[in-house]
């Protein structure tokens, strides 16, 4: 544990020695981030900088910090107040309640506590204030430093159709469409007609998908136009609309600038995000399958023209579409440090948050475009806090009962601001992490993250972890064949988890076999009492949902599936939640979730939660005699568990709400118990309103 | 069960023509179909097993060593003598075996034969196997499945039962007892489990009550089904009869099975240690931030339970019942531990006079043989009302006390937030012999809330909120109970796992004797 005694303060030597201690191997905290960890001290920078955001990127931004000598501030909401990114910072301060508006996005908040701290600088993450011009003008005006690009930029970057403007005047290929705002339909006609189908409508102001359209024929151009002006100014105040041609199963393809406030500006390769759900990227990688250097220059340079042409300064992204015939079309920039930022780091060897620091106090880039290498390949998964059986994922909150990053790997880097103990909760972001894995070609960096999942153990709540490990393993996605549809491609009826084959499902089998008899044999060793008859085989019967198995195994790790033979041996830690295995001659993790007396196991197998039931012959025989029950269905009712007070009600009928999310809030004995959903649902009813009095077991809520 | 299916009827023989091996052969083939084909049939078809089933899935594969295959009933009224009334083994199967290879003697009632009902002969042979297990010290597994008395033998049977009876009264401290309702268990045979140290329940299949629905008609005129009166739901969630109910038969065999491990074989053994697959010295992180900041936030006991004990391995006890306080049977570095938590999630966890019965008879349980209790303390005191006072709260409530005060086994006690008035004397405080007892830095020890305090304190007088703010100061943390050594220590949640793994090594030693007494006279 010396090894990270390096920090001179109390909070980030608990922080280090707490977080280091999750990890098995006592390997040093992120020892493996994959960015450069060196740091010239002549440099000076800032004393004190205030990290204007929470969760992983706050934590990412105070590692950076605390390698430059740099002293550091979080700001927090009050239900934040034990967060990771509070702890491991030298202060922090409350900057208000839960919910953003009031905490995160309270600029007056924001701007006391960088008056009380005597912060520098402000870093914003992304997200929250990030590409706020009102707050990078208010802390201009108070003369601290944003770690961002200036005013204009965020301004110019900020609204789709100047930006594209811009990018055309700067020479950058933007989506054939009619510049600027499109108001009369003679005008779109003539111009559609000019452009051909399909074609997209979107709001000026827009984003996330609002206000967007795709029309196929005029009649459809017609209805999207009104349709979009309408949603325009109902979501953004704001009717503007502009029309461009519609890029038909493209890449997301992405560009990471990087630029001074002396005019120099750099592109660091690109990033492959194509791999997105609802608009969001779940798995990026760096450099791209599909760019030929060639390509890859030219958008480099684009990029760069762009940066150029709107004098920015700190790290900022270029984003492009790429049809299947490599041609590449400007989207938008983000004047922000990107959440996929890791994979850049990873390829170039730059800690892209020193360089925003760099830059902000006015250095000039330490690095020439030909000292820019692509060293290797870096895939990025986003580990979601959400359901992926649920539209690719749907959120999910509660407590990190057990939390374990697979940090004993070696060039895995996660970035992730929680930890065990941690509640995800309705109020932000539902990203637990982000599992970046590293390797000199891109089949060792998938290897990796194959592992890497598999060995990354999150209990409490929901994960994507299933879907993460299906994606990188599947053929289209490994072959490099992907786009922004690749998704409701490949699953068009949605994501169902990893589908057993033969083999598969008699490694499932034999594994559940192995660990049920090594529970039993442990069962037998007790001190002190006569020793059991001696076993050497057993025949069992495994339940799978698709039928029961004959299973023998012997003691020597022989298993038998339905006459197939399979080898398993491996560390059996009843304790542990993972089991490392080889199975035929194959090492494979899986994870046991839970396992009980009556013989249910569930075991994670190849990213997917198996349900299995081991039972001994005679059991299962007899088991065969047991009625099928139907379970009784009180998901649906929420009762009063006790007497009290309702104090409120957070639903009305009609509602949607989650597994989880609470519905009401009774107060007995001065303590206020939040009832929550057991299920997803739409109230039907409610049957409570505040300040009533309630006794145990009164209907409070019926859901549908 | 191979036997089984392959039998045909074969009580009808002529004694005169067999040998002796021959009439030993077929009796012993006779004994082992019961009531016959049939009947088994009929059990199985209602979804329970056979008293044969039960006791070979209960034990180990070929361990069980049966005795008294060949006994009879006595009974010569009503046509009972005749030959086709007679049944080797009577309605019970009883003998000995081994669960994960430990000692165990057990009787199993079998339905097929006079529906289980208990004859002169039938309470012999449990009589028989009960005194075994107290000669050699070996724990009892009943499983139960009787219609009730054998009506023919009339006071024969009423005397059969008295002599269970005392035998569950002399065998209980001695050696563990374990009654597993399967079947029907009425009138005076409830008694029997009730007597014993856990009762268990088949749901939809098994029913308790002192009188049947029919004659709880015609004396009160109530409209009751069997469930309702008498089901595994009405007795682990409302009368507090039945300490758990299974699935069914097959789900409640392998799970006493899991159970019987956490047992001693009786109370000249110490608490029993299992090989353990996890480290004693783990730290649990999630603790440190489980106690939310808010006092009036409720947080979940089992989290904390489940986290510190080995491998989350938790056998509750009584986990419908009273809920507003946890019980049950964990390992600590592999030797069986006791667990006993108040459960701010429910009530408060506040003590009121279902938890402290609840909670006073585990602990006595866990003292008679010799498991170490750990005791989680987050309790804002008894729960006022008239209900409570009428329902005699004072004295049951004293129960709780009562058990954690004569206990002699070793204990631990952490205080994880609020230990509020008498209740925090109550829960296994170090004033009632706690061997070490902890605080986490949440732990408020007080007489009461601060409100509630401040509000006797300074009745009628201004600046209630600032002497509130200067009792949360002086009160509302665990620095009055540690200045005086009421508390051993003020520790970090993350490390409690580690800290009661290693006092329990330590305590492993200890002795402590109450005074002599013909018994002790708990506030029954």
């Amino acid at each position: 544990m010396a090894a990270h005694r390096v920090s001179p303060s109390l909070n980030r030597l608990l922080f280090a020695v707490k977080y280091a201690s999750f990890q098995s191997g006592g390997c040093a905290v992120h020892c493996n981030a994959q960015y450069s960890t060196v740091h010239s001290p002549s440099e000076k920078t800032f004393d004190k900088i205030l990290i204007a955001n929470r969760g992983e990127i706050a934590c990412r931004v105070m590692k950076t910090c605390h390698k430059m000598g740099i002293q550091t501030v979080a700001v927090h909401s009050d239900v934040d107040s034990s967060a990771v990114h509070v702890k491991m910072a030298d202060e922090a301060v409350c900057v208000g309640p839960a919910p953003t508006s009031k905490s995160y996005l309270n600029m007056d908040a924001i701007m006391d506590a960088i008056r009380a701290t005597g912060a520098q600088a402000v870093h914003p993450g992304y997200g929250f204030l990030s590409e706020n011009k009102e707050f990078a003008k208010r802390l201009a005006a108070e003369g601290v430093a944003f770690i961002g690009p200036d005013t204009h930029a965020i301004m110019a970057m900020g609204d789709k159709i100047e930006s594209k403007l811009i990018a055309k005047a700067a020479n950058v290929n933007t989506i054939p469409g009619y510049d600027g705002v499109v108001k009369v339909w003679a005008h779109i006609q003539a111009f559609v007609l000019l452009l051909g189908y399909p074609v997209m409508i979107k709001a000026s102001a827009g984003g996330g998908g609002k206000g967007m359209r795709i029309a196929w024929n005029a009649e459809e151009t017609r209805e999207g136009f009104r349709f979009s002006s309408q949603e325009a100014a109902s979501s953004f105040g704001d009717d503007r609309l502009l029309i461009e041609k519609f890029i038909d199963n493209p890449r997301h393809i992405e560009i990471q600038v990087l630029a001074d406030k002396h005019g120099n500006a750099l592109w660091l390769n690109e990033r492959e995000c194509s791999i997105q759900r609802r608009n969001q990227k779940v798995v990026e990688e760096a450099p791209s399958t599909f760019l030929d250097p060639v390509t890859r220059r030219a958008m480099g340079e684009q990029a760069v023209q762009l940066a150029k042409a709107v004098q920015y300064s700190s790290a900022g992204t270029v984003e492009f579409l790429v049809d299947s015939k490599k041609n590449f079309y400007f989207l938008e920039m983000n004047t922000r440090l990107q959440v996929e930022h890791p994979i850049t780091e990873c390829i170039t060897g730059l800690d892209l948050v020193e360089q925003m620091i760099r830059v902000a106090k006015g250095y000039q880039l330490q690095h020439k475009q030909e000292d820019i290498p692509i060293n290797g390949w870096a895939i990025e998964s986003r580990v979601y806090a959400e359901d992926p059986y649920k539209s690719f994922g749907l959120p999910s909150i509660g407590r990190l009962s057990k939390y374990q990053e697979p940090l004993n790997l070696s060039n895995v880097r996660v970035d992730s601001g929680i930890q065990e103990g941690s509640d995800i909760s309705i109020y932000y972001d539902p990203m637990i992490s982000k599992l970046v894995t590293y390797g000199a070609t891109r089949a060792e960096a998938l290897a990796r993250m194959e592992d890497a999942l598999d060995n990354y153990v999150i209990r409490g709540v929901t994960h994507n972890i299933p879907l993460l490990r299906e994606i990188i393993t599947h053929p289209r996605f490994i072959s490099g064949d992907i786009s922004t549809n690749f998704l409701p491609e490949v699953y068009p009826d949605g994501f169902k988890g990893h589908q057993l084959d033969l083999d598969t499902r008699r490694e499932l089998l034999a594994s559940a076999a192995a660990l049920y008899i090594t529970a039993q044999l442990r069962s037998q060793k007790v001190l002190g009492d006569l020793s059991p008859v001696e076993c050497s085989r057993w025949e069992l019967y495994v339940q799978l949902e698709d039928g029961s198995h004959s299973v023998e195994v012997t003691k020597s790790g022989n298993v038998e599936v339905d006459g197939g033979k399979v080898e398993v041996s491996g560390q059996w830690n009843l304790a542990s939640p993972l089991l490392p295995l080889t199975i035929n001659g194959t090492h494979r993790t899986l994870q046991c979730l839970s396992r009980d007396a009556s013989g249910r196991i569930l075991l994670q197998y190849l990213g997917t939660s198996f349900k299995v039931r081991v039972l001994s012959k005679l059991a299962a025989e007899f088991n065969s005699y047991m009625p099928e029950k139907v379970p009784e269905d009180t998901s649906s009712i929420l009762r009063s568990p006790m007497p009290g007070t309702v104090v409120a009600v957070s639903v009305k009928p009609g509602d949607p709400v989650a597994e989880g999310q609470e519905i009401c809030v009774i107060e007995a004995m001065k303590m206020q118990n939040s009832l929550t959903a057991v299920k997803q649902a739409k109230v039907k009813s409610v049957h409570c309103k505040p300040g009533e009095t309630v006794g145990e077991g009164d209907l409070l809520v019926e859901l549908e | 069960p191979a036997v089984i299916r392959e039998h045909r009827d074969c009580r009808w023989y002529s004694v005169s023509h067999l040998s002796v091996k021959e009439r030993i052969d077929k009796k012993r083939t006779a004994a082992l179909v019961g009531g016959g084909q049939k009947r088994i049939d009929a059990q199985h078809k209602k979804g329970k097993l056979t008293a044969r089933e039960r006791v070979e899935l209960l034990l180990d594969p070929e361990s069980f060593v049966e005795s008294d295959m060949f006994v009879e009933h006595r009974c010569s009224d009503f046509g009972m003598e005749q030959d086709r009334n007679k049944f080797p083994g009577d309605s019970v199967v009883t003998g000995r075996g081994r669960i994960n290879g430990r000692l165990v003697y057990v009787f199993s009632q079998d339905f097929t034969v006079f529906g289980g009902s208990l004859s002169g002969a039938h309470a012999q042979k449990i009589c028989k196997i009960m005194d075994q297990a107290m000669t050699v010290g070996a724990p009892v597994i009943g499983l139960n499945d009787s219609g009730g008395a054998r009506i023919q033998e009339g006071v024969e049977s009423l005397a059969g039962y008295a002599d269970i009876f005392l035998r569950n009264v002399m065998a209980s401290g001695v050696v563990p007892q374990i009654s597993l309702i399967m079947g029907p268990c009425a009138g005076g045979a409830v008694y029997s489990p009730a007597l014993t140290d856990f009762t268990f329940m088949v749901k939809d299949t098994s029913y308790l009550f002192i009188t049947g629905p029919d004659v709880v008609k015609s004396v009160t005129n109530e409209d009751v089904t069997q469930e309702e009166l008498g089901g595994a739901k009405t007795h682990t969630t409302v009368s507090g009869v039945a300490h758990h109910a299974f699935e069914n038969d097959v789900e409640a065999l392998l799970n006493v099975r899991e159970f019987f491990n956490f047992l001693p074989l009786s109370n000249q053994d110490p608490a029993p240690m299992r090989e353990c697959h996890d480290c004693s010295d783990r730290l649990v992180h999630s603790l440190d931030t489980i106690v939310p900041f808010e006092t009036t936030k409720a947080y979940d006991m089992l989290d904390i339970i489940q986290t510190i004990v080995d491998e989350s391995d938790f056998f509750e006890i009584m986990p419908s019942y009273a809920k507003n306080i946890v019980v049950g049977f964990a390992r600590m570095n592999g030797r069986t531990v006791g667990i006993v938590g108040n459960q701010p999630k429910v009530a408060s966890g506040c003590l009121d006079i279902n938890s402290s019965v609840k909670g006073a008879r585990f602990v006595r349980f866990c003292d008679a043989f010799n498991i170490p209790i750990i005791t989680f303390v987050d309790v804002p005191g008894f729960l006022p009302g008239t209900a409570q006072e009428y329902g005699g709260i004072i004295r049951h409530g004293a129960k709780l006390l009562y058990a954690f005060a004569e206990a002699t086994v070793p204990k631990i006690t952490i205080i994880t937030r609020k230990a509020y008035g008498g209740a925090y004397d109550v829960m296994s405080s170090k004033h009632l012999r706690g061997d070490v007892n902890y605080a986490w830095p949440t732990a408020e020890v007080a007489v009461m809330g601060a409100k509630g305090a401040v509000q006797i304190i300074f009745r009628g007088k201004e600046n209630q909120a600032e002497a509130e703010a200067e009792y949360v100061e002086k009160f509302a943390n665990p620095f009055p109970a540690a200045v005086r050594g009421f508390v051993d220590d003020i520790i970090e949640p993350s490390t409690t796992r580690k800290r009661i793994c290693r006092d329990l090594e330590v305590l492993a030693s200890k002795k402590q004797i109450n005074p002599w007494k013909k018994h002790a006279n708990i506030p029954l």
